[in-house]
């Protein structure tokens, strides 16, 4: 070849290189893996008598049309897409259109759950007076409507929204037949578990069709951790902002402590949670996931927090000092570890080769484990003392789902890096196992009471 | 003869691993040797090869390595594991049952469709 056509060449390349690389889903490494397949073509073509232009024409030609091969990257690389959306052309016909449609809706929903929180107050009932009704009742103000939002967002299946009405109504039955005992601890703890097991039908319709896959069910689970993450950071803007309307009305003489009270903190947080999923969903493609990075940079924190502790008990001989919410501190480590394993897994490229943050996460998930046996047994060695109370029971229910999931999950890991088994597994086992949360969610909620006399 | 879209991609998991299980390959010539090996009788997308590959790769069967190639380039050759040993066996076996079924319907088929038209 000679030099101009050359260079002519290699200017079509590059050109061609920037169409590919545009394409966010398709990542520089995959571009240098074409590339490579490109120049090994035209070096062919060439070969056998072309032309380098006409050659250029024929490889490109043969490595197929771009808009397709996105989209069949896309399809491979699901966790990229979540990173970096780009829903392929279908849907960028009319982006603005849509992308209005929802921000309108979105905040049509969040003033509708702010405002549907107040409903019972229309019939007498007072969030002072009749805090226990709102504690047990307030997943169903807002998750339905969080339900609808994504029930008309994915456009899920008429067998999925009937699915998920009839749990909400089953929840909300559960919640309120009972007769509890004021103040007893089976109705808080109906309070705290009924939100964790009606999180899985939010979660259903989140995924839509793709509830049956892992693939959506990973999905799910970012979409949890961002909600969280983006639900503290609305709380933290919204504290700054109560603060502020105390003091500058209490600077002109107006109180306005009971409306903040009654109106401004209740319907903030209840649309809150429809403000942040829908963030959740906006932002995708402008951030880079928040959860893994907390997780990136606490991984280590921890790993070496649970080694040194473990590490003091075995040099001083200190046995773990039983009282009755040790097992509720060890639940919590257990639920950080394995937010920490999750989020972690899901920014992970799963056909990466195990690395140093892969020993790590074994290490800390080992040493949790360690710490966990550790407590588990001076506990049951002592269980008679205690007595088994419903909140004890759920405490130590709860362990024993999560110790099952970390142990199996550390064995996965190390089958992983001994080459054993690809990550997949992990990934499986994780997806999987949500909906054993809310099976035990669900018998807490449904069993407890009357097991344990309403008390 | 063209082979249908559906065929070639049910095919090419078997393919890819049969032609990994000689020796360790990457993308060009993977797609050159299936090329010859069906006498230009599967005609692949060059590019939807690369997301099989990565398929492949995230299940297990094969694993993916950068190395320099002789041009100079960095180039990804992919070898087969034992994973994408017992996978392959697995998939023959499929493709075996496959063919001897429709072969055990040749001869009555090969009677229907041949002796109206073309007798």
């Amino acid at each position: 070849m000679q030099k101009n056509q050359t260079d002519q060449l290699e200017k079509q390349i590059s050109q061609w290189r920037n169409f590919l690389t545009n394409r966010q889903v398709i990542h520089s490494n995959d571009v240098a893996e074409l590339e490579d397949h490109l120049r090994e073509q035209i070096a062919g073509l060439v070969k056998a008598g072309l032309a380098a232009d006409e050659a250029f024409l024929v490889a490109v030609k043969r490595i197929g049309n771009l808009d397709e091969l996105s989209k069949e990257f896309a399809r491979e690389h699901s966790d990229r897409l979540w990173k970096q959306l780009v829903l392929t052309s279908q849907d960028t016909s009319q982006p603005e259109n849509r992308n209005h449609k929802e921000t309108i809706i979105a905040f049509g929903l969040a003033i509708l759950a702010g405002l549907l929180i107040k409903l019972p107050a229309l019939f007498g009932l007072d969030i002072d007076h009749d805090a226990s009704f709102y504690m047990r009742n307030v997943s169903f103000f807002v998750l339905p409507v969080l339900a609808g939002y994504f029930i008309w967002k994915r456009d899920v299946s008429h067998k999925t929204a009937i699915g998920a009405a009839a749990g909400l109504i089953a929840g909300a039955i559960f919640a309120n037949v009972y007769p509890f005992i004021s103040g007893g601890s089976t109705e808080s703890l109906t309070s705290l578990h009924i939100p964790i097991a009606l999180w899985i039908i939010v979660g259903m319709t989140y995924a839509g069709k793709r509830w049956g896959d892992m693939a959506g069910r990973m999905d799910f689970i970012r979409y949890t951790g961002e909600l969280f993450i983006y639900y503290v950071l609305i709380a933290l803007g919204g504290g700054v902002l109560t603060a502020f309307i105390f003091a500058i009305f209490n600077s002109i003489g107006f109180d306005l402590d009971p409306i903040v009270a009654s109106w401004i903190i209740p319907c903030g947080a209840a649309g809150a949670v429809i403000i942040g999923s829908w963030l959740v969903e906006a932002k995708q493609s402008v951030i880079e996931n928040m959860a893994p990075v907390l997780t990136q940079l606490f991984t280590p924190l921890f790993t070496i927090v649970l080694v040194v502790f473990l590490a003091t008990i075995v040099l001083s001989g200190h046995g773990i000092d039983i009282n009755r919410d040790i097992l509720i501190a060890f639940d919590l480590l257990l639920v950080a570890v394995l937010g920490l394993l999750v989020y972690s897994m899901s920014a992970r490229a799963p056909q990466a080769r195990p690395g140093a943050f892969d020993v790590l996460q074994v290490i800390l998930l080992a040493s949790a484990l360690l710490a966990d046996a550790v407590a588990l047994w001076a506990i049951i060695s002592r269980i008679s003392e205690f007595g088994l109370s419903p909140n004890r029971m759920a405490a130590f229910g709860v362990n024993i789902i999560l110790l099952v999931n970390l142990a199996w999950s550390a064995v996965l890991y190390v089958r992983f890096l001994r080459g054993r088994t690809v990550f997949l597994q992990l990934e499986r086992w994780q997806t999987n196992y949500l909906v054993v949360y809310a099976v035990w969610a669900a018998t807490v909620v449904i069993l407890f009471p009357p097991l344990f006399g309403y008390k | 003869m063209e082979i249908n879209k559906d065929l070639i991609a049910a095919s090419s998991t078997p393919i890819v691993l049969a032609t990994l299980a000689k020796r360790e390959s990457y993308g060009y010539a993977i797609l050159k040797h299936v090329q010859k090996a069906s006498e230009q009788k599967m005609e692949w997308t060059d590019g939807m090869l690369y997301p099989v590959l990565h398929r492949l790769e995230r299940l297990g069967f094969i694993e993916g390595k950068w190395k320099a190639s002789t041009s100079g380039r960095k180039r990804k050759y992919y070898r087969i594991t034992s994973r994408g040993k017992s996978q392959l066996a697995e998939e023959l076996k499929q493709w075996q049952a496959v063919d001897a079924t429709i072969r055990g319907m040749y001869p009555t088929l090969r009677q229907s469709l041949i002796s109206p038209s073309i007798i």
